[in-house]
């Protein structure tokens, strides 16, 4: 059940736009006052569902419930939430002064209300002045501003914003934040804002829930979603990280880059392969080598303004970035410390790719959907059985040409893992299969997967 | 030498192409029963045509061809508007095929149109006159309609029909408010054009007139050329149809060249 403080919560809401499920049983809640952004890649679901919030679009099954009413029997126009659209949609054919009173205008208030009501919130925009303007002739920065002000005067209880800056240059985008952030704590409604700029979302947020891929992958302050993330997607999206493939020996310890450190998470199987987070900012960087935990060789050093972005590497064919103060020579040995509670230590999502198959005769299998040959059958399989396989990360090849693989996909996320690449691939069924690899991919490649028949295991 | 034949050419084409109007224009200046004969500058046929010298079987023909004219492009503007309101909310596949099958028409012959639409009266058993005249104008001028409102649409700002229904409006408040007044460029040149093309039909009309004896304007010049030789008051008649058609084409075109501006 959620708290007394939730203003809208959200139950078991699924949806799919043909044989793609956009989200996947959505649940949480959203606190009455709070500021939530909705984070995660274009395509992760979060635009869906606050376009289901708005009521613009059904859900496939589940409920959107506020103050005990279920909104899904409730029209848009009866919902007491107001969106700032991502291109703002105002009304061209209207002016300043009537795109903001359209909604008052409706709701047949007195005219000198509605007057009050209009050069008050564009004063609060700072837009004081531009009532007769065409919305033409407003740059973008004025059109957001309008845009707001225009969602504000109906006096929501619950403010959508779908990537309102997204369309603002960079110093406009920072204004604008600051800007948001003040009408919130001002106004004291509930905030839903929708981004794909992670810092944007730090910036902004009480609560920031991360989306891949229609799940919700963590749900928290940007403070916990920042330093304790609880997967390797979520450390990748927000904020930079070098996420390596580890081993937690026993509680507090923890294997990685060849060496055993102490860290201050448990609760993990004897020996569980792990990833590791380790922010760059927390890697203490120094010339004296017999203090380090470890030492590694730096390849670059390139000044950012406040710190040096420092790439090393590390025995084993590891690349760390870290950040730091002082600039070190490219070419010069360090030593490295890495303190136990800046090790971030996370559940692997899986650690092989895991799925059904079909018998198809003694020696060949359909998997995904394709026909793959495999290793003579034990004889107790006959055609049509159902079996469960497991492919291995690092046993599968990519090739350039799709044609030449027995599956086709497209790259959708890539993590680079110190010395490896981890992708993601999503195949033309939609399903996901994850492959380590050495070569440098690029997000949205189209790529070919074969597979050797001796890296077909079948498990059960 | 080479460029005056060049524009030589390009006059040739011109006066080719509007010679049988222009003769037409001037040939209405002149009292002459036969086509041809100059027998001197006169207003007596426009005199005719507006003093009420016009026979009545005439007289009736324009009062059809206009009246089936203006209440043919306003149905054919109501349905065209709905319909491609409807398109462009159609996603993918399912717009694609609207807006093809909407094309056929507008491609198919009008002989072929003027038969199917005779054989379907036929069919359905409805005794033909001014109702399947109007009928027949309204199902070839929709499409043009949809035609010329389609792009007004697409040029809407993305999620403009939600911000309305965000912001209060019930759907029927959030086409009449907000939709219709910026799609109304699109209303008005379909209405223009269904007119135009309403009034100068002639395969269409002569299939689904039945034998009533109804006659627009172009089937009644058909008739009258038949019977030997045209009224002479057709050719002021002709005339101002032409101008009136220019006009209203100046304007279509007018108002497209201001909105690409924009």
């Amino acid at each position: 059940m959620p708290k007394e403080t939730a203003i809208i919560d959200i139950r078991h809401l699924s949806k799919s736009f043909g044989d793609k499920q956009v989200l996947k049983d959505i649940n949480f809640y959203i606190n009455r006052g709070e500021f939530i952004t909705f984070l995660g890649p274009s395509g992760c679901g979060k635009t869906t569902l606050l376009r289901m919030i708005g009521g613009f679009l059904n859900p496939d099954e589940g409920e959107i419930v506020m103050d005990g009413k279920n909104m899904l029997d409730i029209p848009p126009y009866k919902r007491p939430f107001n969106t700032v659209f991502q291109r703002y949609a105002l009304f061209p054919h209207l002016d300043v002064y009537d795109n903001i009173a359209f909604g008052l205008k409706l709701n047949k208030l007195p005219e000198d209300e509605i007057d009050a009501k209009v050069r008050k919130v564009l004063k609060m925009v700072s837009m004081s002045g531009y009532e007769d303007r065409d919305i033409d002739s407003l740059s973008g920065g004025q059109q957001q501003r309008v845009a707001i002000a225009r969602a504000l005067v109906n006096e929501p209880k619950v403010l959508l914003l779908d990537e309102p800056l997204s369309a603002l240059d960079a110093k406009m985008r920072k204004d604008m934040q600051q800007e948001l952030k003040e009408m919130h704590r001002k106004l004291g409604i509930t905030f839903i804002f929708v981004t794909h700029d992670q810092e944007e979302a730090l910036a902004l947020s009480d609560t920031i829930v991360v989306f891949n891929d229609g799940v919700i992958q963590q749900i928290g302050t940007p403070t916990d979603i920042y330093n304790e993330p609880v997967n390797e997607f979520v450390a990748d999206f927000i904020g930079e990280s070098n996420i390596l493939d580890g081993t937690m020996i026993e509680d507090r310890k923890v294997s990685f880059l060849g060496h055993e450190f102490e860290c201050v998470d448990s609760g993990f199987a004897p020996n569980e392969p792990v990833d590791v987070v380790l922010r760059p900012e927390d890697l203490y960087v120094m010339s004296n080598l017999s203090k380090a935990q470890f030492t590694a060789k730096v390849l670059s050093c390139t000044f950012k303004g406040v710190f040096y972005d420092i790439m090393v590497s590390v025995d084993g064919g590891y690349e760390l970035l870290i950040q730091d103060y002082s600039h070190f020579e490219p070419g010069s040995e360090v030593g490295v410390i890495i303190k136990p509670q800046d090790i971030q230590v996370m559940h692997k999502l899986c650690t092989t790719n895991e799925t059904e198959a079909k018998v198809i005769d003694s020696n060949h299998l359909e998997i995904f959907g394709e026909c793959f040959e495999c290793l003579p059958l034990d004889a107790k399989y006959s055609t049509g059985d159902q079996v469960r396989v497991a492919i291995d990360f690092d046993k599968m090849e990519l090739q350039d040409n799709q044609e030449d693989g027995t599956l086709c996909g497209e790259v959708y996320f890539i993590i680079y893992k110190g010395n490896h690449y981890h992708l993601t691939v999503r195949l033309d069924s939609m399903e996901h299969i994850l492959v380590d690899t050495d070569d440098i991919w690029d997000k949205g490649d189209l790529v070919g997967i074969s597979i050797k028949k001796e890296n077909i295991r079948i498990i059960a | 030498m080479k460029k005056f034949l060049a524009q030589s050419y390009i006059w040739l084409l011109l006066a080719m192409l509007y010679a049988p109007i222009i003769i037409i224009a001037i040939y209405s200046f002149t009292e002459a029963k036969v086509l041809g004969n100059w027998t001197g500058f006169s207003l007596e046929l426009y005199k005719n045509v507006f003093g009420g010298g016009l026979n009545s079987s005439l007289m009736k023909a324009i009062q059809n061809t206009l009246s089936i004219g203006i209440l043919a492009a306003l149905l054919s503007t109501m349905l065209g508007t709905v319909s491609a309101i409807g398109i462009h909310n159609l996603y993918g596949r399912k717009r694609k095929v609207m807006t093809f099958l909407n094309d056929i028409p507008m491609l198919n012959p009008d002989i072929i149109t003027g038969i199917s639409l005779f054989i379907l009266f036929i069919a359905v058993g409805v005794s033909q006159g001014y109702t399947t005249i109007l009928i027949a104008h309204v199902s070839f001028c929709t499409p043009y309609v949809i035609l010329s409102i389609l792009p007004k649409l697409r040029q809407l700002p993305a999620n403009t029909y939600e911000a309305a229904l965000d912001l209060g409006a019930t759907p029927a408040q959030a086409m009449r408010k907000i939709i219709i007044p910026q799609i109304k460029p699109g209303i008005i040149s379909g209405f223009i054009l269904a007119f135009t093309l309403s009034i100068d039909d002639f395969a269409v009309t002569l299939f689904t007139k039945g034998n009533g004896g109804i006659e627009t304007l172009s089937t009644y010049i058909y008739a009258d050329a038949r019977k030997g030789g045209l009224t002479p008051e057709i050719r002021p008649i002709m005339t101002l149809i032409f101008i009136t058609v220019l006009i209203l084409l100046i304007i279509i075109n007018i108002r497209s060249m201001k909105n690409t501006k924009k």
